[in-house]
């Protein structure tokens, strides 16, 4: 990678720097602006963090998974999307991957993530 | 019309502040070109303007290129290359930037070399078809060209059919490609979408 592509990181810098720390396991809400005509709210989107892929960079995004109405569904986000309002970590999740994609098969009791205490 | 002749340093994306969505961009090191020579219709026919870019050592220049850079008053320049009819008004020996040509919201076309891809079928190189089928008797040949014309008549293969070759290494012009952003310091352009060639190649980049 060229060094100067760093540059256009930099552009984004502010932002990524109020970004909360998080990685896959965790359970976060996500607030995602929505345009509806001239209106404009915010939906609340809230599930784990499957994965997130191509960190510190411009594209960098994250996978969030959750249970709509016995459904399951993984919505990826741009993390520097600007239709993100702000993202809140609620729960730390002890994971021995960075990819949780055997969530997708696992039922039950092996679907549940571990909380993690301590430091 | 007028250029500049910049290095493609690589992809990333940028978000739009309006809409939220990403867009695909690519990195470009647009100057500092120096120009090295005007060509005028008194002298050469046309009217042109020659600009070089990039630095090479002496050692590796030949003694003429040594004497036509001299003349510019500029160090060797790996990169020399011609603008036909240059709408900026310049003078020998000037140094040119990105900002003095572009600006945030501009419309270029880009010229580079794309990658080379070796000698490739016509299924890569002129997106055919192949045969389609797998089974129904089909022997090893799925992605062949198939005919290449008719028996007696004409009794021979016309000129320019399209057939597996040397694929890439073209010269490519790109439009209508928008400068998202300008970073004047250190002479980099942002443009929307992807240019032809590899890394590290060079790209014009014409308005």
């Amino acid at each position: 990678m060229n060094p100067l592509l760093k540059e256009i990181y930099n552009l984004y810098s502010e932002k990524r720097a109020t970004l909360p720390s998080f990685s896959s396991g965790d359970t976060v809400v996500v607030h995602v602006k929505i345009k509806e005509g001239a209106k404009e709210r915010i939906q609340q989107y809230q599930g784990v963090v499957v994965q997130r892929r191509n960190p510190n960079t411009n594209g960098e995004t994250f996978t969030v998974r959750k249970n709509s109405n016995g459904i399951h569904v993984e919505r990826i986000f741009p993390i520097l999307s600007p239709s993100i309002d702000k993202i809140e970590v609620i729960r730390k999740g002890s994971v021995r991957r960075a990819r949780l994609f055997y969530l997708r098969d696992a039922r039950g009791k092996a679907a549940r993530i571990k909380e993690k205490i301590g430091k | 019309m007028s250029g500049i002749i910049g290095k493609k340093l690589g992809m990333t994306s940028i978000y739009n502040e309006e809409d939220g969505k990403v867009i695909p961009c690519t990195l470009i090191q647009a100057g500092p070109c120096v120009v090295t020579q005007l060509r005028t219709t008194e002298t050469d026919g046309y009217t042109a303007v020659q600009l070089g870019f990039g630095e090479k050592k002496e050692k590796n220049t030949n003694n003429s290129l040594i004497g036509h850079f001299k003349k510019a008053d500029t160090t060797p320049k790996a990169k020399v290359v011609e603008f036909k009819d240059f709408s900026q008004k310049v003078v020998l020996g000037q140094i040119l930037t990105a900002t003095d040509l572009f600006s945030e919201g501009d419309i270029v076309n880009a010229v580079g070399t794309s990658k080379g891809k070796g000698f490739q079928g016509v299924v890569k190189r002129y997106n055919f078809g192949g045969v389609g089928m797998q089974t129904h008797g089909q022997h090893n040949r799925q992605r062949h060209p198939g005919s290449i014309g008719s028996c007696s008549f004409p009794s021979r293969v016309f000129k320019g059919l399209r057939m597996a070759g040397r694929m890439g290494s073209d010269r490519v012009k790109i439009q209508n490609l928008k400068v998202l952003k300008l970073i004047p310091e250190k002479n980099l352009l942002i443009i929307s979408g992807s240019l032809p060639g590899s890394n590290n190649s060079y790209v014009l980049l014409q308005k």
